[in-house]
């Protein structure tokens, strides 16, 4: 691999963990860790990275980086990166965090005024004591580095040079990149945080008093206690209820009318497209924060009537970042119009268009011939199907379906109207069925930043078992459900869905063996887990708007693509 | 064609009727009942003096091909009808041996009696020696395997005219003795056959320990044995899949948690997320084929193969009622079942598109009941006789079959 520019890393020195360079900070220097960081397979031509505070830059110039230096390309001051799940869980953090912090940051900030104290009476350069401290000060919080860069910016000029001058920089370059890092997501075996949610949510759940140990950091509610509650709090509290657009919507996501990451997110965003229509700044308020509080709130909401899709959080990030970006000057009636037009904007490119162009792409790879399978019903997927058929292909299309939602069926309908041929059978058949099977076609609820694709349960053995009889696997999403977070398997992040989903076999009476089943039977637990996550080796390709590309780009589409779009 | 008696013909049909109805369930039960009615044909068949053997192999041979035609899904008949024909003729051939040391070693004495007792003594180690000799097709026997059993008896018929009444005498005990052996060997197989989950179950102590997580999916007796086997002395916890569209799962489930097992039930398509936690997949089998491959309920494949991905040991409880010599070719359709598509989709919505008359779109459904696994994905068979490697299942074939009665005419 060629290395563009002149900096060179001298192999003896091994530096590791984020380091400043000796010498500038220029242009070039950026673009060798770009490189570096592009080791994946698929080379996307990059665009030059814009700056706006050079010194606040220090990219690494260890060669095995892996996460990317990312920073001049962030307004220093705005922080971007949203958390999912509302403010209130960043606000939490930041204040559990600080609580551990005022213990030790006054000791820690005598140790590194001593240290500094040090290096400037004896000039050094060999940052390695500093270093090796911030190291190990990586772990604390970002409240440390902000305070610390803040009272390191008298001392920085001349010090800048020397490599101890590395920890304002770090400081700020790990904030940074602290921001590229997804929030932790709020972890449900925190009884602290459970409580402080709690407060706020507008509705009441009770939780399950038989939880599935395994699953202790998901949510467990029992279902069907949501709707009383909710209807009751509707009409009390003026400032706390929610938008009836929003509130139709969270009605429609409880009962699961409405299902499927697409629909969820256009739903949702047509009805915060309502809501802002509708929302004029209370007096003595001011228009973003109140309007970002409203928001944040009827997130909440729609998180408690069933856990946010990945495909709406990044909408609603999307959405945030709009609001904050609005410019100062414009009156209210003309931000209100410009936030609607974005979010139509958003809907059409990113969802509607991002649609038409993955079945462009796709019906490419279906032949006359084919037998191609799908697992449960994606909307994508019908898409391209039903417009591989509008062309005239000659192909066969299985369905894969399971329990409990047994969503295939509503997909074998919609074929079977259009005319064509299909085979039905349950997920157990499908070794008995992908004999005969040329090519799979699965949607996603999201890929990962590892390349794992995160999907309706089920989708990871279809793609094993295809995967065994040496079938390519295609998966259909667009790009705005990419997320930064990674898994390795389903447990870290799911969601329980309700389990007497279970009990009860839909046609079947026959089946009386789970009747009389409650929560409070000690023994037996019914888990009826709704997303699953299916390992990249087992994906041939990702159909995006982009193009088709291997799982492993994944993450390059998200550094490179999206990085645009809110800034 | 020999013509069995009268009286065991209606519980012949009987029971060719049951299996036809599929009034019997499970390999078990079907591999009891088969046994039991072999039993009787023998018992009541009338031997002539001359090859008894074959009178006996002709008669079960043709009440064996009928059961076998009247459910071929069940292959357990298949395999109690095979190992019956091999306990003739292991009975017929170490008979064979007994008659020709005990006529040699008993020249001088006259006396009938003292010569089956030494016969009787000797029988043991020849019938030792000559099943050692039945049971591996070694080239040894491979160039004499036929002469074997008549050569005996034309030593006997070269060695005495000393005394004619001996010999008839001889060859009359002879039959007898055949008859009263081989429903010896077969109320041995039956008690092996009633001892089956017990024997399964001792052997569970050894494979699941404190605190482990075990997956399966469906139903199968003889796990239920096994894991409450366990549960005496460990605990530990169960994820049982449901198995759709039988959801048999449920029905273990409900017995699990009333014997105060910890039972997680989770749907078929969660195995692949939860197969991360588990240390060991257990299920039973419907047939182990001769080179190792499981015949399973549907939907196991997919387990075996979850399981394979991420290290997790595949064991399959099986018996040696469920052995069946016979290869897999394709057993996907030749050795599968398929059941009524009603079980999977309703008929309402869909009847145009499952009529073909009507000219639109097509729809097939399919339901089939069983699963095939290659031996690779196998860990272990425990059966009654301890643990075995799927690669050595073919020897368990060769002693317990013989191979002239791997195809059934």
């Amino acid at each position: 691999m060629e290395r563009r520019g002149r900096a060179v890393i001298d192999p003896k020195v091994r530096q590791v963990g984020f380091v400043t360079p000796g010498e500038g900070t220029d242009l070039i220097n950026l673009a060798i860790p770009l490189e570096q960081g592009a080791n994946s397979p698929s080379p996307v031509l990059i665009p030059p990275v814009r700056i706006n505070d050079g010194a606040s830059v220090a990219p690494a110039k260890a060669a095995p980086m892996p996460v990317p230096s990312p920073t001049s390309r962030r307004h220093p001051t705005v922080d971007v990166n949203l958390p999912l799940v509302g403010l209130d869980e960043k606000a939490k953090e930041g204040k559990t965090k600080s609580l551990k912090e005022r213990t030790s940051k006054a000791e820690r900030r005598a140790a590194q005024e001593a240290q500094r104290a040090a290096k400037k009476a004896a000039e050094e350069s060999g940052g390695s004591k500093p270093t090796k401290g911030d190291v190990g000060g990586t772990g604390a919080s970002q409240k440390d580095s902000k305070a610390s860069k803040g009272t390191h910016q008298k001392t920085n000029s001349a010090e800048r040079r020397t490599s101890s001058s590395g920890k304002p920089a770090d400081k700020g370059q790990e904030k940074e990149k602290k921001k590229d890092v997804p929030a932790p997501r709020m972890q449900f075996d925190d009884a602290e945080r459970v409580a402080k949610a709690k407060k706020r949510s507008l509705v009441e759940q009770t939780e399950t008093k038989n939880r599935v140990e395994l699953f202790r950091h998901l949510p467990q509610f029992v279902h069907g206690t949501q709707l009383p509650s909710l209807e009751s709090k509707f009409f009390q509290d003026e400032s706390m209820h929610p938008h009836p657009a929003i509130y139709k919507v969270g009605l429609q996501y409880l009962t699961g009318d409405l299902v499927g990451g697409n629909a969820r997110c256009v739903a949702m965003l047509m009805a915060f497209r309502e809501m802002i229509q509708d929302y004029s700044t209370p007096p003595e308020k001011i228009f973003v924060r109140d309007l970002t509080q409203k928001i944040n709130s009827h997130v909440s909401f729609l998180n408690t009537c069933r856990p946010l899709a990945i495909s709406m959080g990044n909408a609603i990030k999307f959405l945030k970042t709009r609001v904050v970006n609005l410019a100062e000057e414009l009156s209210e009636a003309e931000a209100k119009a410009s936030l609607i037009a974005e979010i139509d904007r958003f809907i059409q490119e990113k969802i509607l268009y991002a649609d038409k162009e993955i079945v462009k792409h796709a019906v490419q790879k279906i032949r006359d011939g084919d037998v191609c399978l799908t697992y449960g019903s994606s909307c994508v997927v019908e898409m391209i199907l039903l417009k591989a058929h509008e062309m005239g292909k000659k192909f066969r299309v299985v369905v894969v379906d399971s329990r409990p939602k047994l969503e295939g069926k509503r997909l074998l309908k919609r074929l079977l109207s259009e005319g064509l041929d299909c085979t039905y059978t349950y997920i157990n058949a499908m070794s008995y069925i992908m004999q005969e099977v040329t090519r799979v076609f699965l949607g996603a609820a999201s890929v990962l930043a590892n390349g794992t694709v995160y999907s309706r349960v089920g989708t990871a053995s279809v793609a094993m078992v295809a995967h065994a009889f040496s079938v390519p696997v295609m998966i259909c999403c667009e790009t705005y459900k990419f997320h930064e977070r990674v898994q390795l398997d389903s447990i870290t992040a799911n969601e329980l869905g309700n389990p007497d989903a279970l009990v009860k076999v839909w046609g079947r009476r026959d089946l009386t063996d789970l009747e009389g089943w409650s929560p409070e039977d000690k023994h037996l637990q019914l888990l009826n887990l709704t997303y699953d996550a299916t390992p990249s080796d087992y994906v041939a390709m990702v159909i995006t708007e982009l193009g088709m590309v291997p799982p492993s780009s994944v993450p390059v589409i998200l550094r490179e693509y999206r990085r645009e779009l809110p800034g | 064609m020999v013509g069995t008696m009268p009286d065991v013909q209606p519980l012949v049909d009987e029971f060719i009727t049951k299996l036809n109805r599929r009034q019997v369930e499970g390999s078990l039960d079907t591999a009891k009942l088969a046994l039991v009615l072999l039993r009787q044909v023998i018992s009541a068949q009338r031997i002539p003096p001359n090859s008894p053997a074959n009178t006996l192999i002709e008669a079960i041979k043709s009440v064996g091909v009928r059961m076998i035609a009247a459910n071929p899904i069940e292959l357990a008949v298949g395999n109690i009808v095979r190992r019956v024909l091999h306990i003739i003729r292991e009975e017929d051939a170490s008979l064979a041996t007994t008659v020709v040391t005990g006529v040699t070693t008993a020249v001088d004495s006259d006396d009938e009696d003292n010569l089956d007792i030494r016969e009787q003594a000797s029988s043991h180690a020849v019938a030792a020696a000559n099943r050692s000799v039945l049971r591996a097709p070694s080239l040894h026997n491979l160039l004499e395997s036929m002469p074997n059993p008549i050569r005996a008896d034309v030593t006997v018929a070269s060695t005495g005219d000393s005394d004619a009444r001996s010999r008839s005498g001889d060859k009359n005990s002879r039959s007898w003795k055949l008859k009263h052996n081989v429903i010896e060997s077969i109320n041995e197989l039956l008690v092996e056959l009633q001892d089956y989950h017990s024997q399964v179950a001792e052997q569970a102590l050894e494979h699941i320990h404190q605190n482990e997580v075990i997956l399966t999916l469906g139903r199968s007796r003889t796990l239920l044995h096994f894991l409450l086997g366990a549960k005496k002395k460990r605990s530990f916890q169960v994820v049982v899949a449901e198995g759709s569209p039988r959801f048999q799962g449920h029905k273990l489930a409900k017995e699990l948690t009333a014997e105060k097992l910890s039972t997680t039930l989770i749907t078929d398509s969660a195995v692949f997320a939860m197969i991360s936690r588990v240390n060991m997949v257990i299920v039973g089998a419907h047939a182990v084929m001769a080179n190792g491959g499981v015949l399973a309920p549907v939907g196991l494949h997919m387990v075996a193969l979850a399981a394979r991905r991420h290290a997790v040991p595949f064991v399959v409880l099986t018996g040696l009622h469920k052995l069946c010599p016979l290869y897999p070719h394709n057993p996907y359709s030749l050795l599968n079942d398929m059941k009524s598509p009603s079980e999977v989709l309703d008929f309402g919505e869909f009847s145009d598109c499952l009529n073909g008359a009507t000219g639109g779109p097509q729809c097939h459904v399919f339901n089939p009941t069983f699963d095939y696994i290659p031996p690779e994905l196998v860990s272990l068979f425990i059966t009654d006789t301890g643990g075995h490697n799927p690669s050595y299942v073919y020897r368990l074939v060769a002693e317990f079959y013989s191979p002239e009665d791997i195809v059934l005419q």
